[in-house]
């Protein structure tokens, strides 16, 4: 009997053991590029001078808004549809503050022919899919098909910047309104727990210079055993739990350049030429 | 009583012991069951949004198309058909742990993006249509959705498989059924060639 339940557990781990080395190897994503810059051009399609141009206005803009606009080119999509790559793409760099979700990617890939723009969730508003896939139409493919790949990009980015900044101002003093709110009443909760606990812990320390301490057991009233932690272990227990509400990200504008923890859901539209 | 303890300490002593009782269990991984799950139940109800979405946009482009193609009835009205059923199928919470019922609102959401996949083939035999500002909005719009359905598509089966994964490995397993009561969730299968439109033989 024994054994036996013995080798099935065995057989259970052994059998979690291959479904894990396949679940593995099934989830094994396309190999993303590194997040370089603004613009990260593998497929070699921009010139120095147009990428300086081009990185130079989506600082501009990122400056003003925030709006986090990258340019990426790859020389290969590496079997997957573009959509799919933009999405996964657009998750591992992150783009955009987290809180926004404020990020757009300009995907290019030139072998395959296909060029897309993924929307952050924060930005579906102003870029929709509509207005994306007229920028892809009018201001990028025409250009890719005469094969001028850094005029398309750079209509591209300006088409993209023009839209976001339209309403920009407006969305950002929402923004702003919002964070205040947020952080404000933040705040007060943390203080409102922090009052707490040092009454909790003021009125322990109390009951234990009344009552004396020292004991170890102690029966309650219908007769069951409860074990006490001596007095010094009080206070580590009920303050390890706390940290400093230490989760405030920045944007990512400082140092490098990195991604703000921004994410899509596959907003955008897609086009070939 | 010798070991008399005076009220405010006996609370204390209750709710500390409480407190590391549920700190050792959170350490366990017990909490894990339930997050996974409210994690997965959010990826559902955005798969659902985006459908929802799919199907809001449709009457819009029924009418578009029909000024065009009126010759098309048939098509037309297998996408009206579709749509209707596929917003009748109720969706309620035990949807996702019901394989029936989870299966049937996924065969009605199929046969919805099979009827939209062949009718946007037809309208490849209308140029005006198809140079129609309206009609191209439409269509990029509705692409967009079919795209944010696919994306919540992969993040409810990943929220999915990892809840799916906790309730059933040590220690999660333990937690599922002790506290839980957790049940596997259903999860999308794909289906032969529904990464592709449709194609049509004239």
């Amino acid at each position: 009997m024994r054994l036996a339940g013995l080798s099935a557990a065995i057989q259970g781990v052994l059998a979690a053991i291959v479904v894990l080395a396949f679940a593995g190897v099934a989830a094994a994503e396309p190999s993303y590029p590194a997040l370089t810059g603004r613009i990260v051009d593998n497929a070699n399609l921009i010139s120095a001078e147009a990428r300086g141009r081009i990185e130079q206005k989506i600082a501009a803009h990122e400056a003003k808004t925030s709006d986090q606009v990258v340019v990426a080119t790859l020389p290969s999509l590496q079997g997957v549809t573009i959509e799919e790559f933009a999405n996964g793409l657009f998750r591992h760099w992150q783009l955009g503050a987290k809180s926004k979700n404020n990020g757009v990617l300009l995907l290019v890939a030139p072998n395959e022919r296909k060029v897309r723009i993924e929307v952050g969730y924060g930005l579906e508003g102003a870029l929709t899919d509509a207005l994306s896939k007229v920028i892809i139409t009018t201001a990028v493919a025409p250009k890719f098909k005469n094969g001028d790949f850094a005029g398309g990009i750079e209509g591209g980015v300006d088409a993209i910047l023009s839209i976001l900044a339209g309403d920009a101002e407006e969305w950002q003093r929402k923004a702003e309104i919002r964070d205040d709110e947020s952080s404000f009443s933040e705040n007060l909760a943390v203080i409102m727990v922090m009052i707490f606990i040092v009454i909790l812990i003021v009125s322990i320390l109390r009951g234990l210079k009344q009552g004396g301490g020292g004991s170890r057991m102690h029966r309650t009233r219908d007769g069951r055993w409860i074990a006490l932690p001596t007095g010094s272990s009080w206070s580590t227990g009920s303050g390890s739990g706390w940290s400093g509400g230490g989760s405030w990200s920045s944007g990512g504008s400082s140092g490098g350049f990195s991604g703000g923890g921004g994410s899509s859901g596959g907003g955008g539209a897609s086009g070939d030429w | 009583m010798s070991f008399a303890l005076s009220t405010p300490l006996r609370r204390g002593l209750v709710l500390a012991v409480l407190a590391v009782f549920g700190l050792a269990l959170a350490g366990c991984g017990v909490n894990n069951v339930p997050t996974l799950e409210e994690k997965a139940k959010a990826a559902w109800s955005e798969v659902q949004n985006q459908y929802q979405r799919r199907a809001d946009l449709i009457p819009n482009l029924v009418e578009t198309v029909k000024g065009y193609a009126t010759q098309e009835r048939e098509v037309l009205t297998q996408v009206i058909e579709a749509r209707a059923k596929a917003t009748q199928v109720k969706v309620d919470a035990s949807t996702i742990t019901d394989p029936a019922k989870f299966k049937e609102y996924q065969d009605a959401q199929n046969q919805l993006t099979g009827a939209l996949g062949r009718l946007l083939v037809t309208v490849e035999r209308y140029p005006e249509l198809k140079s129609n500002q309206n009609f191209l909005a439409l269509q990029s719009q509705l692409e967009g959705t079919e795209n944010r359905v696919a994306v919540s598509r992969r993040d409810y089966i990943q929220a999915v498989q990892a809840f799916n994964t906790e309730i059933r490995t040590f220690p999660g397993v333990i937690w599922a059924r002790l506290f839980w009561g957790a049940k596997p969730m259903e999860t999308f299968t794909a289906t032969a060639g529904a990464e592709k439109p449709p194609e049509v033989k004239f």
